[in-house]
Formats: structure tokens, C-alpha cells, sequence
């Protein structure tokens, strides 16, 4: 609390993003967030508007005008706010405040340490062993006779960023792993990532070889010859390397570099094109700028989209996982997939590669094991990535915002094969960024084990399945799934799309009015509380002595709690006043919200100004805006 | 003519077809007046049946004495032909070529379809212009017949609504005034205040600024006392001064001070036409390069072209309804953009429009009675490339922007996408006679009512129907003011990428939905007869227990 000097604010005003319109509140400072309520409304439709510091990538003070001093603020969750302070001198104070919460520098100021779900040990504890990735290994069919568990990491000596358990082919001893681990970035020698039973096709990841010119490791050589005959099905292994074959090449030049194909026996190399973090970073600062900007005209949108290279990064890595999946399932071979030091890109290409692979990881358990897999526990850098704390700018980067908007693209082309929705993969997104929960914090699982975070700390993913339901796909199949396991997207430019309800979340003029999702769950729950009703009133009819056929209806649908929460899981986002009880609620005729709009607040153009024989040709400016829709 | 002149080899053997993301077919092709034929003869497998008139452009080419004919469609479709013989390939290409660019619209298909199906409801005699119009008329307005004999206005129907005060001698002399004899009509009636939307063609004001005291009586007696009326202008305000030069022209200030003017860019025929063209290709572009595909969707202006008719609707929509103010739309001719915008803006406004009826009523009203040209129009489509003078694609991307809106509140319409793809499609090529002719006028003259069936006829029988209804549609009564942001407007898909992607997908997602609501719908039913026969009883024993 030493930081915040004042605590409130009154008279601010809330500048809407993307059109004139304003609210006047008053704006409060905790030490966990920044809050801003609406004032002279009853308390219960009063806006509010629910900062968590952690969210916040940067502040800024604009000049001052004469309403005020502008105070604009940049979230990670792509939530842009901007106030108006009246008094200046209030507008430093908060501004001083904000910076230094913004940053904290060690991570026990963050929030996961202070939040208290009112859970007790057990429950916790019951939270951190939802995901048992042992049990994941054992699921995929690993150990087997030619893959097993080693204990070589056991202390986090041979590699610091890897886990401790980890699956290498029966044929690689020791000393063999050890060897190519000192030949190999970081220490991050190749290991197991997901096993494909069916043709006993192994993909594994490491980091790239410090091969320079010229060097060679007779282990690390081994160790690809070992990978090579833990697959009976096919003779050769891939080597992806997933940078631009350019960033590779200069890598030669620092002692690193890419397997050269003949110091290994029966490996098939191949560059992928993967951009680095550095490009990543600019490329979704590019983007937001774009589709950030008032009254965008449809020519700056598209070629802004394109100069910001987003889709294209995305289609790379969509592109490389297709790869990866094909040549597994389809030649049955094995995989190597590496890229510099192995822990974003190639997190990216072997998670989305397993996704196309295995139906499992589509349902909502076994996303977040894939997650927990391929991105916790094997070190992809979330507190450098996501700047937890206050580091190095250039180590920020978007990598799993990326892969979470791959798995988005992959469910538009396939709306009935993930369990989950939209709304779960945003909401993973906003908890990677609020620190709130224990999973995502720190580095690796080394840096986890020290700050004990599973005593100290809660696991975000019992709390998503406690709401499980309002993440749910209502389309899932999970027959389809059975049918076809492996999904096969197109890859045509034209099949990737801009994901607005990502970057645009809480822009709500921008999404469609009536949500075909929320509509479809509501739907669902109103059926089950229907078989409900329908059960209780056939075993009242029963008591009275009529015989009932049997329901006959209720098979497909299982009943699930009744308290579904209508609104996307960003509480406050949503509200809708639809009666409970059983049955689609039913609507009075007068006056109803349709997450619309009015005309006014959406001004098509300007119509105000004077009425004259004067009235020149108007310059239209466009706008948007939100509010209720009346009749 | 017959047609067997044209057909110089009606059969021919061993031809595959091929199709995207469909199995290739081995088969007989046939040829006949109005349709290619691929049939494999064996049981199983679809046969191809497709019209002459849906073949927008064809492609010769021959690997030794195997030719292949690329047959491009006018729903955007690309199919190829392999046909074993040079001179059959030679003799099918040219055959497909005469018989898919007849000249004479006698001899298109409508005139010799005969419907496998009784027409219960016959959809000529659904939506006649009195019926239409009368649901609009107030006491200020009434209905005229001024151009009966298609004198006063040649792309008028008979009926058409003005107001009361307005006799048709002043009718006759605005007529003079309003390009192409378009004289201001009624469009849409706002029933929650009265307010209307009326169109028109530009005012032949020419370069000295004429004047017709008549016209401004006439758009003045709309306006309530007291009150003020937008003119929507859909052209450019430099494209609305140049048309003075060639006698065309705006309202001056100074002649209307009651109304004011605003200009909005929506373009016209051929650069339209490029549009659809650019954007064909884009989509079609096997390249698998992002920026390309962005640059390339971006030059086609296509969502452009979208956004800023949407956006002009929604400005009509909110003159009336926000504003509480009349408007009148024109542009040029007042034949495609200004129809554009006065549908759309219905859409918006009239919750009868979203309804299954009520949309074909719209088209009925707002396109073909009002006389959008469709045969000149949707002559030829994105493949064709013969010089484009007429043709543009004016009514696709008013259905376009009707599925913006779809999209943008599923719940609200009552009919499906499909529906609006089938009318897309019926636009262009048809065995139904509604879209033949470019007026009233000349309907009439081709006797379309007695020599064709209606779409209407066929869309509307409960069969047909059902595929073109919205699962998720719950009626309300609400003005719908959709998102006009680039990231809200979306490439129809459903046209524009429908051929190079396999639906399967999307569609058994849709049969899952429509699933999920009819479970929902056949529960409440259970419900609801288990809670009648719960009362009756426990009245019943009320009954036993009371001596």
C-alpha cells in the first residue's frame, strides 16, 4: 500500500475508445487494482470497470486539456482505457502510483500470493494435482519397450529449464543424454513431448546444437540414432528446425547453429520459417495500433493486417504443425522439432502439432494437460514472455497468445471438435497475464519449486473447471472426434481470420449483437433443467398411478448444474435480464437488450449541426458505440 | 431456332468430371437445350445437372487427343470436364458457349421448366403490388395509377404510393424533372412515428440549376409541419456535380430548405463488377501467401463497397428512427444503390422484413417491382471476361449486407443463410421465371406469370421451406443497429470461399445446432403436456375430495 498515495479519484471521466461518448466516476486504488464506478446511476446498473495491475502493459499522460489531464492505460488483455482526470496534480499521483505496481520486482508482490479463494489446504492442494503429466505419459502408452522414464534431471542439474521426469528412448544411457545435453542451447537435450502409439512415432524437442562450423557430438549423434530406432515403422527421422533458415545461419556463426545432415545417419532436415520473439513482439504492437484506430476504413484495416504480418506468423506456425502432424501420422516417423533455445517456438509447433494429432488435448482436460506439458513444464519463459516482473522489454513476447490464437483458427475450421470454446481460450489468455493463479508464474518448474507455489499458491485450472460449463462447445462431438482423430485444416491464406473477440474483447460494438454461442448455452441449460422438470413430474404422475413411457429423449444430453452464468466468463461484461425457470426464457414485448446499439451512440454520421441553405456536404465521421436497443 | 442446331455432339462417353473436394466422376455427358448432363449410370452417384445459363465462361485445353473443358459457373463454382476426342471436346465447348449466351430471354429455361411439384401457393399472385403497398398507406398517402400503361415511368409498376395531397398531373410533371421519369415514391412507412422513406431519380437540375416547383410541393407534402427531411444522395458530392453536365444533377439548398442533403460513396456498375471480379480471384488464388491473399482482398474493394452500403443504410435508419425525420434516397437512376440503401435500411427497421415472407416481400417490392435491371445486370458474373457494360453485381452485395447483419444478430432473422445464397444463385441462373426481365414492363410482356413458375412458389412450400429457416430465430420487435467497424464486416464465406472448402464441417455443425433447439423444443412440449395432465387429474381428485 506504501505506493498508493491517492487512493480516489472523483470526477474522472471514461472516454469510450471508439466514439464521444463518456462516463463520470470515480476512480479507486488498491493495492491489487485500479477501479473506476460509474457515479449518479443506481448502484445497480452503475458501469464498472475492474483493473488488475498485472493486466496493465503501460500508462500513459497525455497533455493536459481543458477538461483535464488524460491518463491513458494499455492492458495485456487488449483492454484499452482512457481517463480524464480533472486535477493534474491527481493525475501524477496516479500515474506515479500505477508505474511503480505495474512493475513489481520480485514475485512475492504478486497477486497469486495475496489472492485467497476461500479455498482450505485440501482443496488446493486437490487443485495442484488435477494435472498429473506421469499419468499423461502413461495415457499415450509411455514407458514401452523402447521408451522409459530417467531420473537424469533429477536435480536440475543437467538441465535447469526442463522438468525433472522426463521420457528418452530406452537405448539412450546416461552419459549419452548427458553428452548431448552439454552439446545442445541450455542444456536441452532431446526428449519425449507426445508419443503416437498407433505407429510408434515419437516427437521430441530440444534445443539447437552448438554446432558452429564445424563441431560435432558423437552423443548428441547417438542420441538422434537412438530417437531414429525407437520407431520400428520408419527408417529416418525429421529434424524440424522451425527458424527462417537466415536466423539459423547466423546462429553458425555464435557457436550454434542447425544438425548437419551428414554427421547424422537418416535424418531429414527441415526448415519451418518461425519468425523470433523480437518479430512476434512488433508484429502484434503493429496490429493493435491498426484495429486500435477511430473510424478505420476497411483499406487501412486490410493493409494494416497485412504490414502487421500477424496472420502470416500465425499461418507459420499452423503450417509447421501440419507438418509435424503429417509426417507422423500419415509416414508414421518420428519427429525432432527444435528451434534456438527450444522453448517458444518449438513449444508452439509441438503443442499444436499434438492438438491435430490427438482428440484428447481438444477436450478440456486435456488442454490444459497440453498446456501444462508442453508449455509449463518443459519451460516456455511465461514471466519473461508476459513481463511479470519488471525485466528486459526485449524478452516480452506474444508466443502464447500466438498458439492460443492457432488453437481459435483450428476451431473455426472444425466447430465441432473442441470440447471448449472461444471464451475458455480467452479466459486462459487473461489468467497467463493477471499472476492470479500459481501455474503460469515464473520460468520453469525449477523457479515454481523454490517460491513453493503449490503451497502458497492457487491452480488456475481447477478453478476453470469449476465453471466448466461456461466454457463448454455446445457442438462438440465427441464421436466425430473418434472418427476422425486427426484433423486436417486448410491452410489457404483465405481460411485465417482476424480474432476479434481476442483483440477486441472488450470492445463490445465490435462483436455481433446477439451471441450465437451464449444463445446455444442457454439453450442447452434450459434443456436440462426441462429433463429435470420432466423427471419430477412423471414420478408425481406416477404416485398418482399413471404409467409413463419412458422419456426417450435424454440420452445424448447429460444434465449438468443448474446455475449457469449467461455472461461470457468476464463476470461483468455481460448482463442480461432472462428470467430462470425452465422453458427459453420468455421475452416481454416492449423493451428488450440485444446487446445492440443505438443509432445515435453508433452516429453512421453526424446529423447534428445547423439546418440551412447553407449546409455543405457533410464529412462523415463514423463511430461506434454501445447501449441498449429500445423499441 | 432450335436448339438442336446448336448441339452438334449431344453425347459423348468417358468423360471425368472433376469437382472440388468432391470425388472425381466417370461418366456420359449430354447436352440438351438447357442443360449439361453428367451421369455415371451407375446407382449411387449424383449426377451433375447443370444450367447453360449458370456457365459464366469456359476454357479449352488439350493434352494430345484429351481436351478439357474448365467450366466456370455464375455461383462461382469451377468444375472441369476431361473428354476423350478433340473434336467432341471442340464441338461440347462450342455448343456450351452458344446455348449459355442465348440472346433472347423466350428461350431461356423458365419458359420450359415445368415444375415436378404442385404449386399450392402461387408465388406471382403472393405479393401484388396493391397488397404490398396497401399495408403502408395512411391517410396521407394513396395509391396511384398514373402509370398504368408504363407511360410516366417505364421502370414504374402500375401502383405506386404517394401522397395524398399530390394529384397525378403533378405526378406527370415531376416525372419530367427526376431521371428516368422516377419520380419520388413511397418506399417505407415507419409505423412507431410516422416517419417515411421515400425514392426517387437525381432531379434533372443541369448545369443552369432548373428548377420543378411541382417536385418540391411533392417531397414537401411528406414532411409533417414544423418538421425537417433528409435527402440521402449515394453518390459523391463531386460525382453528384458532375452528373449536372449530362443534365442530371441535386436538390439546391435554396429550392428545398426544409431538407438537407448528405452524400455518401457508393459505387456503380463496372467498377463494382472489377470488384467481384478482383475478389473472385483472390479467393480462387491457389498461392499460399498471407500478404498476398491480404493485398489482393484489399484491392478487390469488395468490403469497401460493403461497409459503405451498410453504413448509408443505417444512416437512413437513423434519420427515421433517431431522428424522427423523413428521407428521401436517390443517386443516379435510382435503380441500384438507392435500392441498396432503402432495403437495407428496412432490414434495419422493420421487424417484418426479417421474416421469411417479409424478406421476399422486400425483394418483390424494393428490387424487382422498383425495377432494379436484373437480366442486364446479373447477365454475366466474376469469370465472364467479356467487356462488363450493364452487368454488376449490385444485388449481391445488397445480400451481402444482409448477412452482415445476420451474422451480427442470429436471432433475429427468420430465415437462414442458405436462403440468402439460394437467391444469389437464382439471381444469376434459374429455372424459375422471378428474375427474368429488368422492370414491370417487361414482366408484363413476357407474360411471366403465365408462362413460369415463381421462385416464391417453390421456395414457400413447407418442404422447400425448412432448409431456409433460422433455428435460432425468436422474433422481437427492435430496431437492429449492426457494427459498420472493418473488424464487425466479414467476407461472406458462404459465396465467397463456399468452393474451395469442404462444408462438411460447417454443416454438420449446423445440423448439431438446429439438433440442440429441437431437443429443447420437443422438452418443452413434454413439459408441458405432462403439466396438463398432472392438472386435470389433481383437479379430478379436487373433485373426488370435496363431498
Amino acid at each position: 500500500m506504501e505506493h498508493i498515495r491517492t487512493p480516489k479519484v472523483e470526477q474522472v471521466k471514461l472516454l469510450d475508445r471508439f466514439s464521444n461518448r463518456s462516463t463520470t466516476g470515480t476512480l479507486h486504488l488498491t493495492a491489487t487494482h485500479l477501479i473506476f464506478v460509474e457515479s449518479g446511476t443506481s448502484s445497480s446498473s452503475a458501469q464498472e470497470v475492474w483493473i488488475l495491475h498485472h493486466h496493465i502493459s503501460s500508462v500513459e499522460k497525455l497533455s493536459l486539456t481543458t477538461s483535464g489531464c488524460p491518463l491513458l492505460i494499455q492492458c495485456r488483455n487488449f483492454r484499452v482505457v482512457h481517463f480524464v482526470v480533472p486535477r493534474e496534480r491527481d493525475c501524477h499521483d496516479l500515474y506515479s502510483s500505477l508505474l511503480r505496481l505495474l512493475r513489481p520486482v520480485s514475485f512475492d508482490e504478486l497477486y497469486a500470493f495475496s489472492y485467497n479463494p476461500k479455498q482450505n489446504d485440501q482443496q488446493r492442494e486437490e487443485g495442484w494435482q488435477l494435472i498429473d503429466l506421469s499419468a499423461e505419459f502413461e495415457r499415450m502408452g509411455v514407458p514401452c519397450d523402447q521408451w522409459h522414464w530417467t531420473d537424469v534431471n533429477r536435480e536440475y542439474k543437467v538441465c535447469d529449464s526442463y522438468p525433472r521426469d522426463l521420457y528418452v528412448p530406452v537405448a539412450a544411457s546416461k552419459p549419452i543424454i548427458v553428452g548431448s545435453s552439454k552439446f545442445r542451447s541450455k542444456g536441452r537435450f532431446p526428449a519425449l513431448t507426445y508419443f503416437y502409439q498407433e505407429k510408434k512415432a515419437a516427437v521430441c524437442r530440444c534445443s539447437q546444437p552448438l554446432s558452429g562450423f564445424s563441431a560435432r557430438c558423437l552423443e548428441d549423434e547417438h542420441m538422434l540414432q537412438a530417437i531414429s530406432k525407437a520407431n520400428p515403422n520408419s527408417r529416418y527421422i525429421y529434424v524440424m528446425d522451425t527458424r527462417p533458415k537466415l536466423n539459423a545461419l547466423a546462429n553458425r556463426a555464435a557457436g550454434k547453429g542447425y544438425e548437419n545432415e551428414d554427421n547424422y545417419s537418416n535424418i531429414r532436415f527441415q526448415f519451418v520459417g518461425i519468425e523470433n520473439i523480437h518479430v512476434m513482439r512488433a508484429s502484434l504492437q503493429k496490429l493493435l495500433e491498426v484495429v486500435g484506430a477511430r473510424a478505420l476504413s476497411v483499406t487501412d484495416y486490410l493493409l494494416g493486417l497485412e504490414s502487421s504480418g500477424w496472420l502470416r506468423h500465425i499461418k507459420a506456425i499452423v503450417d509447421a504443425a501440419i507438418f509435424l502432424s503429417k509426417a507422423v501420422t500419415a509416414e508414421g516417423a518420428s519427429v525432432l522439432v527444435h528451434c534456438s533455445d527450444g522453448w517458444d517456438r518449438t513449444a508452439q509447433v509441438c503443442s499444436l502439432g499434438a492438438l491435430l494429432m490427438d482428440p484428447y488435448y481438444r477436450t478440456l482436460k486435456g488442454f490444459m494437460v497440453l498446456i501444462e506439458k508442453d508449455w509449463i513444464s518443459f519451460g516456455h519463459k511465461f514471466a519473461d514472455r508476459c513481463d511479470q516482473l519488471d525485466g528486459d522489454p526485449k524478452e516480452v513476447s506474444p508466443i502464447f497468445t500466438q498458439f492460443l490464437d492457432c488453437v481459435w483458427q483450428l476451431s473455426e475450421q472444425f466447430p465441432q471438435a473442441f470440447q471448449f470454446s472461444e471464451w475458455f481460450l480467452i479466459q486462459i489468455h487473461e489468467h497467463v497475464h493477471s499472476c492470479q493463479f500459481g501455474n503460469f508464474l515464473c520460468n520453469s518448474q525449477r523457479q515454481r519449486e523454490e517460491l513453493q507455489l503449490r503451497e502458497k499458491t492457487y491452480s488456475l485450472w481447477s478453478f476453470l473447471l469449476s465453471e466448466q460449463h461456461n466454457y463448454e462447445n455446445p457442438l462438440y462431438s465427441a464421436a466425430l472426434a473418434e472418427r476422425n482423430p486427426v484433423l486436417e485444416p486448410s491452410t489457404q491464406p483465405c481460411h485465417f481470420k482476424f480474432w476479434t473477440n481476442m483483440y477486441h474483447q472488450y470492445d463490445r460494438t465490435m462483436h455481433p449483437r446477439q451471441s450465437l454461442l451464449k444463445h446455444l448455452l442457454a439453450v442447452r441449460e434450459s434443456s436440462c433443467a426441462l429433463e429435470k422438470t420432466a423427471h419430477e413430474l412423471e414420478a408425481k404422475l406416477q404416485k398418482l398411478g399413471v404409467s409413463m413411457p419412458s422419456l426417450g429423449l435424454g440420452s445424448a444430453h447429460r444434465p449438468r448444474p443448474q446455475s449457469l452464468i449467461l455472461g461470457t466468463p468476464h463476470g461483468h461484461k455481460e448482463e442480461d435480464g432472462e428470467q430462470e425457470g425452465e422453458g427459453l426464457p420468455a421475452r416481454s414485448d416492449g423493451e428488450r437488450t440485444v446487446e445492440g446499439s443505438s443509432a445515435t451512440e453508433n452516429s453512421y454520421a453526424e446529423l447534428q449541426g445547423p439546418f440551412g441553405a447553407k449546409a455543405e456536404p457533410h464529412l462523415v465521421s463514423l463511430e461506434f458505440g454501445v447501449a441498449r436497443m429500445t423499441c | 431456332m432450335e436448339f438442336a442446331e446448336l448441339i452438334k455432339t449431344p453425347r459423348v462417353d468417358g468423360v471425368v468430371l472433376h469437382r472440388p473436394f468432391m470425388p472425381t466422376v466417370e461418366g456420359t455427358l449430354c447436352l440438351t437445350g438447357h442443360h449439361l448432363i453428367l451421369s455415371s449410370r451407375q446407382d449411387n452417384t449424383e449426377e451433375l445437372w447443370l444450367l447453360h445459363s449458370n456457365i459464366d465462361y469456359i476454357e479449352k485445353r488439350f493434352v494430345g487427343s484429351l481436351g478439357t473443358i474448365i467450366v466456370k459457373c455464375k455461383d462461382l463454382r469451377i468444375i472441369q470436364l476431361d473428354i476423350p476426342g478433340m473434336e467432341e471436346c471442340l464441338n461440347i465447348a462450342s455448343s456450351i458457349e452458344a446455348l449459355s449466351t442465348l440472346d433472347s430471354v423466350s428461350l431461356m429455361y423458365p419458359f420450359f421448366y415445368r415444375p415436378m411439384f404442385e404449386v399450392v401457393e402461387d408465388g406471382w399472385n403472393m405479393f401484388l403490388p396493391e397488397e404490398i403497398t396497401l399495408t403502408l398507406l395512411t391517410d396521407e398517402w394513396r395509391l396511384s395509377s398514373v402509370n398504368k400503361d408504363f407511360g410516366v415511368c417505364p421502370t414504374y409498376p402500375q401502383l405506386v404510393a404517394v401522397p395524398k395531397a399530390v394529384d397525378d398531373d403533378t405526378l406527370r410533371k415531376v416525372a419530367t424533372f427526376r431521371h428516368g421519369g422516377r419520380f419520388p415514391v413511397l418506399s417505407y412507412y415507419h409505423k412507431k412515428n410516422g416517419m417515411v422513406m421515400m425514392r426517387a431519380g437525381q432531379p434533372l437540375t443541369g448545369t443552369n440549376g432548373r428548377r420543378c416547383k411541382e417536385d418540391e410541393k411533392l417531397i414537401n407534402a411528406t414532411l409533417r409541419p414544423g418538421k425537417r427531411g433528409y435527402i440521402i444522395d449515394t453518390r459523391a458530392i463531386n460525382v453528384a456535380q458532375q452528373a449536372k453536365a449530362r443534365g442530371g444533377g441535386f436538390e439546391q439548398e435554396a429550392s428545398y430548405p426544409q431538407w438537407r442533403r448528405i452524400h455518401k460513396a457508393i459505387e456503380r456498375y463496372n467498377i463494382l463488377q472489377e470488384s467481384l471480379i478482383k475478389l473472385v480471384e483472390a479467393c480462387n488464388d491457389q498461392s499460399q501467401s498471407m500478404d498476398r491473399w491480404l493485398s489482393k482482398l484489399e484491392a478487390s474493394n469488395w468490403q469497401t463497397h460493403v461497409k459503405e452500403i451498410v453504413t448509408t443504410a443505417c444512416l437512413a435508419a437513423q434519420c427515421i428512427d433517431r431522428e424522427g425525420a423523413s428521407v428521401l434516397v436517390h443517386g443516379t437512376e435510382g435503380t441500384d444503390s438507392t435500392l441498396q440503401v432503402t432495403s437495407l435500411a428496412q432490414i434495419i427497421l422493420d421487424p417484418c422484413c426479417r421474416t421469411m415472407r417479409g424478406f421476399q416481400s422486400l425483394v418483390e417490392r424494393e428490387w424487382l417491382q422498383a425495377g432494379h435491371p436484373f437480366q442486364q445486370r446479373c447477365a454475366q458474373s466474376a469469370y465472364s471476361n467479356s467487356k462488363a457494360r450493364l452487368e454488376a453485381p449490385v444485388f449481391l452485395l445488397f445480400l451481402d449486407c444482409v448477412w452482415q447483419v445476420l451474422r451480427q444478430f442470429p436471432c433475429s432473422f427468420q430465415f437462414n443463410e442458405h436462403f440468402l445464397v439460394l437467391l444469389f444463385e437464382h439471381a444469376y441462373a434459374s429455372q424459375f421465371g422471378t428474375f427474368l426481365g429488368n422492370n414491370a414492363a417487361e414482366r408484363l410482356k413476357l407474360k411471366l406469370p403465365q408462362k413460369t413458375v415463381s421462385l416464391w412458389s417453390w421456395v414457400n412450400r413447407p418442404q422447400e421451406m425448412e432448409r431456409f429457416l433460422n433455428p435460432l430465430y425468436e422474433p422481437n420487435n427492435l430496431v437492429i443497429w449492426p457494427s459498420v467497424a472493418p473488424q464487425s464486416l466479414l467476407l461472406w464465406e458462404g459465396v465467397f470461399l463456399r468452393w474451395n472448402r469442404s462444408s462438411k464441417c460447417l454443416d454438420e455443425a449446423y445440423d448439431e445446432m438446429v439438433h440442440i433447439i429441437e431437443y429443447n423444443k420437443e422438452l418443452q412440449s413434454k413439459v408441458n403436456a405432462l403439466r396438463r395432465q398432472l392438472a386435470q387429474l389433481e383437479t379430478g381428485d379436487g373433485l373426488l375430495e370435496t363431498p
